[in-house]
């Protein structure tokens, strides 16, 4: 896990302060012994339980459990293990098998395919195919990074924003409307849609905000209702005359502009700028945190909003304009999915970006880089996933049952160490601390 | 001591409720480390039985770890814990109970929502059918507290009792375990001073009944008051031990490792113009009861005025209403004649004013925040740390190390996260952050509560300072000695009302009948000013 950068002292990462959390505060220096050869050095600090390592673990144990399950969803392959104890080597043979060609496609499909790049070598292929996985990982990721900073940034100032798939809904609906609706020249097209689906999401996370600084109202249980509404109401609007593809009688919409299009490599490398946004948001949002007096602010009310009153700090404004921040990258996430992949409305355009946001920011450990590194580990499952089910033919909700067990394990670090017997586990505690709030 | 294993004795004791047998503990050698760091470096410590055995030492001096381990929550890395001649092992808190030895935390460990028979039965549940003998454990809470003196209402829900009561439900809870050793640990530290009197008066019942304690406090009176054996230990080892005859000062330098002074070193001040006015104030707390009823009061530039009184008559909703936390119902807060009631606590702050809060946890640090960040928690969007949008990470530091410097914030680094550090720390930092910005009036609630002795000094050091450069100061204590030595005028408050402002050489007896709401008017007419008369009311 990437911390925020490289900050001053407001900048301070929890992780790090809590790693200094000795039981009592001594100027004593905590040099390491200067005898310790490096490499000691390193494996304690890999076999220490800290977030780093169990994130770590927590992806090996999942792909563990996956390869069980892999074996046992396959008929053929249980069949050896009916007379394993005659010959044992053609269950394991069989089982080896299939699991190393089902993660080496999840590999092909989320990276790359070495063939691709001999192919590329001798002439008989192109580029693009070399790049086609890593373009479908990125292309799936852009929207994960939107929704998961969405969340965590949500997190940090101590609202839990489970609102981000409305959001994102809302960030499809404005962003599309203003794609196909508003004629406007190229560059200025693209710029004022994904404004629009920023206000989208905004809005909708404003909802939530105002109600909780102004009447206390849970943000979750508005935040989930709120999620009902954005979807009614866009497989609502997709029926309406003016909004509804001419000529066709299926719930789709119109299809945005190109000039309003995220541009992208073309063919089938659907990678575009989606993911340069993404990181740009990342930036974005780790500026915020550690460097804005805002950042500090939801901080300090995330952390302890009493102390932050008493310091003169407005908890109903930061809640309220925390909402809108986070609502508005969710809906930024959602106009990525619409400008940059889908082009059109459907009732599954924003598929589940919202919730997989809230595990992103999870694995991520609700900090910025994390969280966009999470996203791309999804994004590649995913991406890779496609190809395993037509390789493999192993059901692409395995993918979805590997990313679950990476998100339980994550937030139950006490496992992993358990399993792995890990030392001094301070830092993990801390994950438990972040897993218990949710 | 005893040729059969402690184990079989107790048992055999709590089988035939015999006469207590007193329990003689001993710690030997005892040693723990986190790390780099020695919490307890070799100490012997020997509690006879019956006796109250003091452990002094300031926050974080490993006198908590140290007790840690004897109850078994910690396991010591060295040395051996010795019950009756026996030496022990004890995994975990059960152990240290079957041996005998009890403990009451500092934060009780009392669901809030449970009655005080449920409360006391968690954890040893005795069962009838498979449901909770309620009626048993209703008899046993009254068989102790009847036994020990300890009155508490078995039927009461827990949330509902003042934290006096709580305190007597926690030691009760301890003896129907049929412990012999109890491990009170800071237990004052959220009393008044009147449970505490209590609590001291059931301490020594306990020892009459053969119980022995050990008393963990920094607070010298009440070891003087209660302790039969004085401890002291400092950064982890045994500085000595001494007799409860010895001079407070003389603990208070074996604790703090120097010379201190408990008295404060002020000149008399020299009142200028009246800073803070308040007139006809009127607040409701949370429970929407009239918590501070029409209050007058004047702050004078260059004075401290103290307010005392029992914690819980309105201190804390007065000093919040001039912060701007809590809106008045009535009356007017002004600061040269600025009023105050319509400005925001970012304003208040803004415009010259310091404040400490009364709980320091809670209200006045981000535990998760370094020092560094805590240090400007009320400035951070103002120059030169920064403004509305963007902070300056450099400024924030270079003025946090100049501030550990110069208010000896004990830290290892300005990036530390506060809540390593010890509570007097912590409060040097608040105080750092308030005291670091030209200021008109400042306000202190309790500005010493959980603060050792060291800091004590210091930070009374500060306040007088502050007053001698000009500021009106108003603090706010329910200790009687620090207002007495701080103040140049003393206003005691009783439910929501200011009784009277008195001068600091006031008698404390005359103090304490104030405190406790009587005054001239309200005692029967013939012992109107006559001293003699009110000393006999006492």
């Amino acid at each position: 896990m990437t911390t925020d950068g490289p900050v001053g002292a407001p900048g301070k990462d929890a992780d790090e302060t809590a790693a200094e959390t000795a039981p009592a505060a001594t100027p004593a220096a905590k040099e390491p012994g200067s005898d310790d050869s490096f490499m000691a050095h390193f494996l304690h600090n890999l076999w220490s339980a800290n977030t780093v390592t169990v994130t770590v673990l927590s992806i090996v144990l999942a792909t563990i459990v996956g390869a069980v399950l892999i074996v046992v969803s396959d008929p053929d392959v249980l069949h050896t293990f009916s007379y394993f104890t005659a010959r044992p080597s053609d269950a394991l043979t069989a089982s080896w098998d299939l699991i190393s060609g089902a993660y080496a496609d999840l590999f092909k499909g989320a990276i790359v395919d070495p063939a691709t790049v001999s192919a590329w070598a001798d002439g008989s292929g192109t580029w693009r195919q070399v790049f086609f996985p890593i373009s479908e990982t990125l292309t799936y990721a852009a929207p994960l990074a939107f929704t998961g900073l969405s969340v965590a940034i949500a997190f940090r100032g101590g609202l839990f924003n489970i609102g981000g798939q409305g959001q994102a809904v809302l960030g499809t609906i404005i962003a599309a409307l203003a794609g196909f609706a508003l004629p406007l020249p190229p560059v200025l097209h693209l710029i004022a849609a994904l404004l629009a689906g920023l206000i989208g999401g905004a809005v909708w996370g404003f909802i939530p905000g105002i109600l909780k600084a102004r009447t206390g109202a849970h943000e979750v249980i508005v935040s989930i209702m709120l999620n009902y509404t954005a979807t009614l109401f866009l497989g609502w609007l997709i029926l309406q005359k003016g909004v509804q593809q001419p000529g066709r009688s299926d719930a789709i919409s119109k299809t945005v502009d190109g000039s309003a299009q995220l541009p992208s490599f073309g063919g089938e490398l659907r990678a575009n700028l989606g993911i340069v946004l993404a990181v740009l948001a990342t930036i974005g949002v780790a500026w915020l945190l550690n460097r804005s007096a805002f950042g500090f602010e939801l901080r300090a009310v995330g952390a302890n909003s009493h102390a932050a009153r008493t310091a003169g700090i407005s908890v109903a404004k930061t809640y309220t304009l925390l909402m809108v921040v986070a609502g508005g990258l969710a809906g930024l996430g959602g106009a990525t999915q619409v400008l940059g992949t889908a082009y059109a409305l459907t009732p599954q355009v924003a598929g589940n970006i919202g919730f997989d946001g809230l595990l992103v920011a999870l694995l991520g450990r609700n900090r910025p880089w994390g969280t966009l590194g999470a996203a791309l580990l999804f994004g590649a499952l995913r991406a890779g996933g496609n190809r395993m089910q037509s390789y493999t033919g192993i059901s692409l909700e395995l993918v979805t049952v590997l990313q679950a067990l990476i998100v339980i394990f994550i937030a139950a670090p006490a496992l992993v160490k358990a399993i792995f017997r890990l030392r001094a586990a301070r830092s993990a505690r801390l994950g438990a601390s972040i897993a218990k709030g949710w | 001591m005893h040729p059969v294993s402690t184990g079989a004795a107790r048992r055999l004791r709590s089988v035939l409720r015999l006469q207590e047998i007193p329990l003689r503990l001993e710690l030997r050698g005892i040693t723990k480390r986190f790390g780099d760091l020695v919490a307890n470096d070799h100490i012997d410590l020997t509690v006879e039985p019956g006796e109250v055995h003091a452990l002094l030492g300031e926050n974080g001096a490993g006198k908590s770890t140290l007790m840690n381990q004897l109850y078994g929550l910690l396991q010591p890395d060295e040395g051996e814990i010795v019950v009756d001649g026996e030496a022990r092992t004890f995994r975990s808190p059960r152990d240290a109970i079957a041996a005998g030895i009890g403990m009451v935390h500092q934060h009780f460990m009392l669901v809030p929502v449970f009655t005080v028979a449920e409360n006391i039965a968690l954890g040893a549940e005795k069962t009838k059918a498979g449901f909770l003998d309620r009626r048993r454990a209703r008899r046993e809470v009254l068989e102790v507290s009847e036994r020990y003196g300890l009155p508490v209402d078995p039927d009461a829900l827990v949330e509902n009792l003042p934290v006096g009561a709580q305190q007597r439900v926690e030691i009760v809870k301890a003896l129907t375990r049929d412990v012999d050793l109890l491990i009170l640990d800071e237990p004052t530290a959220v009393l008044t001073p009147q449970e505490t009197e209590e609590l001291l008066a059931v301490m020594r019942g306990l020892c009459d009944a053969g119980k022995s304690i050990v008393f963990i406090t920094h607070k010298l009176k009440e070891v003087k008051a209660i302790a039969d054996r004085i401890t002291v230990i400092r950064r982890g080892r045994t500085v000595g031990t001494a007799s409860p005859g010895t001079a407070e000062d003389e603990l208070a330098a074996l604790m703090v490792g120097r010379a201190v002074t408990l008295e404060v070193d002020k000149t008399p001040a020299e009142p200028g113009r009246e800073v803070l006015t308040i007139s006809g104030l009127a607040v409701a707390d949370d429970r929407g009861v009239r918590a501070v009823d029409d209050v007058d009061l004047v702050v004078r530039a260059g004075e401290v005025l103290g307010i005392a009184g029992v914690q819980g008559n309105g201190q804390t909703e007065l000093v919040e209403a001039v912060m701007g936390l809590r809106t008045p119902l009535a009356g007017s807060i002004t600061v040269d004649n600025e009023d105050l009631i319509r400005m925001s606590t970012k304003q208040i702050l803004r415009s010259g004013i310091g404040y400490v809060p009364e709980d320091r946890s809670l209200d006045g640090v981000v535990k998760e925040f370094s020092v560094a960040e805590n240090l400007v928690l009320d400035q951070y969007d103002r120059p030169p740390y920064g403004n509305a949008f963007r902070l300056d990470p450099a400024a924030v530091d270079k003025s946090a190390r100049e501030r550990v410097e110069q208010f000896d914030i004990r830290t290892s680094s300005p990036d530390s996260a506060v809540g390593t550090l010890s509570g007097g720390n912590q409060q040097k930092v608040v105080v750092a952050r308030e005291m670091s910005r030209p200021l008109r009036l400042f306000i202190a609630s309790q500005p010493t509560r959980g603060v050792d002795v060291g800091s004590i000094e210091f930070i009374h050091g500060r306040i007088v300072h502050e007053r001698d450069v000009g500021t009106a100061v108003l603090v706010v204590s329910s200790e009687l000695d620090e207002v007495v030595a701080l103040a140049d005028r003393i206003a005691v408050m009783y439910r929501g009302k200011i009784l009277a402002i008195v001068p600091p050489d006031t008698p404390r007896e005359e103090l304490g009948l104030l405190m406790a709401g009587i005054t001239d008017s309200t005692r029967p007419a013939s012992d109107a000013g006559d001293p003699a008369a009110e000393k006999g009311t006492e």
